[in-house]
């Protein structure tokens, strides 16, 4: 599988949004990325999947494959998941460490650090720490299978 | 005075959000504060900052004759007849809290039974629910109809000889459903139980009077009314108070302390332990003042042209749905929009600089009671004005094209 560097998508997505002169652009842009991240199944849809911290209720499951981390995720409010979904754009399909150590830096280069009220970004910076904690418990586990070895 | 020369002693409604003019629709969670508070507040500190009660220097005497100063007009507030009825606290919650932690513990007991209602904040739930929990206490819900107005045969009904309290919302929070406190006041003394009023939405819009009411407990919030956060008033009947156990324990409560015994101060100040919020108490007056002055009733009259506005202006809106319908509302609507979260619709809403309200409001039984996840609320004072309900229009019109 070829997947960009973390921080090459995360350029692409900081040129994207140089593009918009608007707030209105912005969030038309994320609202549509919002609205085409497929839905995720209702067997995931399970409390235990639920971020806290979050307004709107927001599910996320992990998955580890081939040393690679992927997630799929969901939302009730369409604004909070185009936010995941560009998240999910840069850290899904990376490896434990890449996700661990991604300072993921254009939140605040796209202006959704201050568009987003502290109390939103609260849910924000929740789904990242959430993504994070995924990535530390599939290092563990990749590490114990090094060790059995 | 016109709504213009009030609304120009509010400093903050000057001020830009993101490049739009503020328009300030979250006054139920907090109201602004006029010029003469925010000076209340610098003028203590600049001038007579001191600790209060104990000390006989002139500092001491001015902050001490201050802080009681707005004892007495919160006392003349919410008319109650003894100006020791009047406790300081921290808001609302504390409160209430106070009441669960000293009465509540005193006089109720396994078997019991407490009444709260449907529409609570979780700030009159959750002590009464820790009192149950700790002592075998039952805690029972009056429901709510459809257009968010409680049912009042049903509270008569639960209504017995183990009634031990009713602690009920004044005003809700969430729809702004006006409760017919006097009516739910009399059946409960009717069978001997005491009743708690949360008064935070409704001191600010309602003429209180805790003594026509009869109300055994009242609380209510400073910043809610004008006045600076971090100080509230919880009022009680004064044989009560009397009778009731202390609170916390420290400094200013107390009439002597030995390691054997110590005994405790007179009302108010057996329940104000250790240096209260004396900056903010002071600055209360100023807001208490300015109500005053500016009459509950142009308040009112103000106030109910723009929700009858904001009301009409918002059914007309295709796939709108307003949650709240009671006879007797105050400033408040919340609502609905079909298909779309309310906090898109905030999100959305902040970046047009409007300051509304979304999700639960702390009361999430009463959501799950309607089956939705939160609300939009739009909460008015009487500096807003129709222009700024057009914005909301406006406003709200471009979220529902940008979300669909």
């Amino acid at each position: 599988m070829n997947i960009k560097p973390i921080l090459e998508i995360e350029k692409e997505i900081i040129e994207d949004f140089a593009l918009f002169d608007s707030w209105e652009d912005k969030y038309e842009y994320i609202i549509d990325m919002g609205k085409k991240l497929p839905p995720l199944e209702d067997e995931h849809k399970l409390n235990e999947n639920k971020i806290k911290g979050c307004q709107s209720t927001v599910w996320l499951v992990a998955s580890y494959n081939d040393g690679r981390v992927f997630f799929k995720a969901d939302s009730d409010a369409v604004i909070v998941k185009g936010l995941i979904s560009m998240l999910i754009k840069v850290l899904s399909g990376h490896t434990p460490t890449e996700i661990i150590d991604a300072r993921l830096d254009f939140i605040g280069e796209i202006g959704m650090m201050t568009h987003l009220a502290q109390t939103r970004s609260n849910g924000l910076l929740s789904m990242i720490k959430q993504m994070k904690n995924y990535a530390i418990a599939f290092q563990a586990i990749g590490s114990q299978k090094t060790d059995h070895k | 005075m016109g709504i213009l020369d009030l609304r120009q002693q509010f400093p903050i409604l000057n001020r830009m959000v993101k490049g739009k003019p503020l328009v300030y629709f979250d006054n139920a969670a907090t109201s602004q504060k006029p010029q003469r508070v925010i000076d209340a507040l610098t003028h203590y500190y600049t001038h007579y900052n001191a600790n209060i009660h104990r000390g006989i220097h002139t500092l001491a005497e001015e902050a001490t004759m201050a802080y009681e100063a707005t004892r007495r007009t919160a006392q003349e507030f919410i008319g109650a007849l003894h100006e020791e009825e009047i406790i300081f606290t921290r808001g609302t919650t504390e409160g209430i809290n106070l009441v669960a932690y000293t009465w509540g513990r005193q006089n109720i007991g396994a078997g019991d039974e407490i009444i709260i209602s449907g529409m609570e904040h979780h700030s009159n739930i959750v002590p009464w629910q820790i009192l149950c929990e700790e002592k075998g206490v039952v805690l029972k819900v009056i429901p709510v109809n459809d257009d968010g107005e409680l049912l009042i045969d049903a509270y008569k009904a639960l209504l017995n000889n183990k009634t031990k309290l009713v602690s009920v919302v004044h005003v809700s929070n969430s729809l702004g459903t006006v409760n017919p406190v006097k009516e739910i006041i009399l059946a409960a003394h009717q069978v001997g139980a005491k009743v708690l009023i949360d008064g935070a939405q409704s001191a600010v819009h309602l003429d209180i009077d805790v003594q026509k009411m009869d109300c055994d407990f009242f609380a209510f919030s400073g910043h809610k009314v004008y006045g600076p956060t971090g100080v509230g008033v919880l009022y009680g009947k004064k044989e009560l108070l009397e009778a009731m156990p202390v609170f916390q324990g420290g400094g200013e409560m107390i009439k002597e302390v030995t390691f054997e015994k110590t005994t405790y101060n007179d009302l108010p100040y057996k329940y104000e332990a250790g240096t209260p919020n004396i900056a903010d108490t002071i600055a209360l007056k100023a807001a208490l003042d300015f109500i005053k002055e500016t009459g509950k009733p142009t308040i009112r009259a103000h106030e109910e042209e723009l929700l009858a506005y904001a009301t009409a202006q918002l059914q007309a809106i295709p796939g709108l749905t307003i949650i709240g319908n009671a006879k007797e509302k105050v400033s408040l609507v919340s609502f609905i929009i079909k298909d779309i979260h309310p906090q898109d619709v905030g999100v959305l809403l902040d970046n047009q600089g409007i300051a509304v309200r979304t999700g639960h409001h702390c009361t999430q039984p009463l959501m799950a009671r309607f089956g939705i996840p939160g609300t939009i609320r739009a909460s008015f004072a009487l500096y807003n004005q129709k222009e700024e309900i057009d914005a909301l229009i406006t406003g709200l019109h471009k979220t529902i094209k940008m979300l669909s």
